[in-house]
């Protein structure tokens, strides 16, 4: 586990389908002994990465080594150190969640013997042993997905690929994953997973990746992309809602960039440059007012506002060809980016 | 960055119990095994596939042999020996259709991809799979000749030869079973493998199988004379009455028994390398 050969290595990686280009030359050096996660809109190439990575696809052109295999030249020996769990539960549902396990288990070379044994251990670690002899299709959706992660990781495999994994879940089903995948990382596990969900990325990962149309933009650790890409924030809470566009008004001189309003959390945010400066301004103006405010502060970007910065895009929203001016950033500590509370 | 760390995780009730990685990758015969226990069992445990499948098949086979039978004239022999061995020959095609769409349904939902990343002969995933299909079929054409004998079919010729008849069916079903495969994994969806099997289906009626091809107008017999479904029923029907002549057929038993495992080989050696071509890389 401390062989410096890095995790993942690509250099170059193009992938077009048809008229799309889903990997735009994308280069990315990750190393194990972490969460990597590959954070991304939709459309921006983050499934086909992990696709080629799992030697589902092959890239056009570009190299792509995993733990120092050429992904091109044998795939067969990358499949012997990945396990893969894709945007979908890919379980059988006639089968109980045991049988799910050791068939994938056989599947990975153990015999029948062990092959039982890791999927019992499989099943304690997923917090389904319970649950094991049932069939799948009395499962829930988090479960299926949990007999999913489990089946990814019971053939002990190096590195696990994990696309999307909470997409979908509700917010405790989506903890209960993140606590699994967190003890699989404990127990030694390299994990490269991606999302969209900004928090999931910051939750779990040390390294993010940041990709946009089928490109690396930024990566890092949470706390490097904060400092690197995003100004710090004067972010100040409305008393009432009808103040909101005066304040902004109000806000307006002082911020490196046009305010931000956003209506659900009733709150204004200005990124500046001078943060100490700042607040001492915004108080000011703020007195020659008479806007009640509950609450004003000064504080880091999120991830969000990285996210924001560096693609002139709320996370999430690549896809729609429309406008990216005026949308408000997600509030902080919310799950995602939710289009429809932002328009 | 890229530092290492060593830091020990405390854990909360003692050691995990352990899972331990292979010391090689699965052979071809573990890998076939594993993934026809899942058709098998997935088969045996949704009870509708089988009533469904049972109860669609016996309402066709109702419906040529009492609505549609006395008005096709098959001579001194009654319509339902004529129509039986031909009805569990097409019978292979309602199976085969099922099974394409379970096949493009795991790549729909991603199961395919899951088993295409582990490191396991690719080629042995597939046969597996149409192995377990074909032992399915097999038992789907069991039932159907049962169904057959309960509205009066009746063997003419010998039991080895009715058995070896219905051994030919499994070979066909096998040898088809490749054809619905490779239509499964082209068409990547439930939906669509039902519309393109469609397409197999002329092969059931411009056949042997359910009229005698000379009440055909005469541009189509050719036609109906020279395709696989016709082959096998033939032999089929040969071997169940022990006497091709009582189902108007000039050629010997032997002639349509060779014929038709010879379209069966050709079946398999066109349609088996696309298939495993088509799903080393969709």
């Amino acid at each position: 586990m401390t062989d410096a050969t890095p995790l993942v290595e690509a250099h170059g990686l193009t992938k077009r389908f048809g008229d799309v280009e889903a990997l735009a030359g994308l280069d990315l050096v990750a190393h194990g002994g972490q969460v990597v996660a590959i954070l991304g809109p939709n459309g921006a190439g983050k499934t086909t990465f992990v696709r080629s990575l799992a030697t589902l696809i092959r890239p056009d052109s570009g190299t792509l080594r995993v733990h120092g295999i050429d992904a091109a030249r044998h795939p067969e020996r990358v499949r012997q150190v990945i396990g893969l769990a894709g945007q979908y539960a890919a379980v059988e549902e006639s089968m109980t969640g045991r049988e799910n396990l050791a068939m994938v288990a056989r599947l990975f070379g153990l015999g029948r013997r062990q092959a039982a044994a890791n999927a019992r251990a499989v099943l304690d670690q997923m917090g389904l042993t319970e649950a094991g002899d049932r069939l799948v299709r009395t499962y829930s959706g988090g479960m299926r997905r949990r007999l999913d992660l489990g089946a990814s990781l019971v053939g002990a495999p190096r590195l696990l690929l994990l696309d999307e994994p909470t997409t979908g879940l509700d917010p405790r089903s989506r903890n209960e994953l993140w606590d699994a995948i967190r003890r699989l990382v404990a127990a030694g596990t390299d994990v490269l997973l991606t999302t969209q969900y900004l928090d999931e990325a910051d939750q779990l990962a040390r390294h993010i990746v940041i990709v946009d149309r089928g490109r690396v933009i930024a990566e890092g650790t949470p706390a490097e992309l904060k400092s690197r890409a995003g100004r710090d924030v004067v972010e100040v809470h409305a008393h009432r809602r009808e103040d909101l566009p005066r304040l902004a008004a109000a806000l307006a001189p002082l911020g490196a960039e046009a305010p931000r309003v956003d209506l659900p959390t009733g709150r204004v945010t200005v990124p500046v440059d001078e943060g100490r400066a700042a607040i001492a301004a915004a108080v000011r103006a703020l007195d020659e007012t008479d806007i009640d405010v509950d609450d004003i502060g000064l504080r880091r970007p999120t991830l969000d506002e990285v996210f924001l910065a560096l693609t002139g895009a709320p996370a999430g929203e690549s896809d729609d060809p429309g406008d990216h001016t005026h949308h408000a950033p997600a509030p902080a500590g919310t799950d995602h980016f939710d289009p429809a509370l932002a328009s | 960055m890229t530092t290492m760390t060593t830091t020990t995780f405390p854990t909360t009730t003692g050691a995990p119990p352990a899972i331990l990685a292979p010391e090689r990758p699965a052979g071809a015969v573990a890998t076939a095994a594993a993934i026809a226990g899942r058709t098998i069992r997935k088969f045996v445990r949704t009870p509708q596939l089988l009533v469904v499948n049972t109860i669609s098949g016996a309402m066709f086979l109702l419906i040529f042999r009492y609505v549609f039978g006395g008005a096709i004239d098959t001579g001194p022999l009654p319509y339902v020996d004529f129509l039986v061995p031909g009805y569990v020959v097409t019978s292979i095609l309602f199976a085969g259709s099922t099974a394409a769409s379970g096949i493009a349904e795991d790549i729909e939902k991603g199961f395919t991809d899951r088993l295409r990343s582990l490191p396991v002969p690719r080629t042995a995933l597939l046969t597996g799979r149409v192995l377990a299909e074909s032992a399915v079929l097999t038992f789907g054409l069991a039932v159907t000749t049962l169904i057959g004998l309960l509205v009066g079919f009746r063997i003419h010729g010998d039991v080895v030869d009715a058995l070896a008849a219905f051994v030919l069916c499994a070979v066909f079903g096998f040898a088809f079973m490749w054809v619905f495969a490779v239509l499964g994994l082209v068409a990547r969806t439930a939906q669509a493998a039902q519309g393109m099997s469609l397409l197999i289906f002329p092969l059931t009626f411009v056949s042997s199988a359910m009229v005698p091809v000379d009440s055909m107008p005469g541009w189509l017999q050719p036609v109906a004379d020279n395709q696989p479904i016709t082959a096998m029923t033939n032999a089929v029907r040969s071997l169940a009455l022990g006497d091709p002549s009582l189902a108007g057929l000039s050629q010997s038993t032997t002639h349509w028994v060779l014929l038709s495992l010879a379209w069966s080989a050709a079946l398999v050696l066109a349609f088996a390398p696309v298939a495993v071509r088509r799903f080393h890389r969709p």
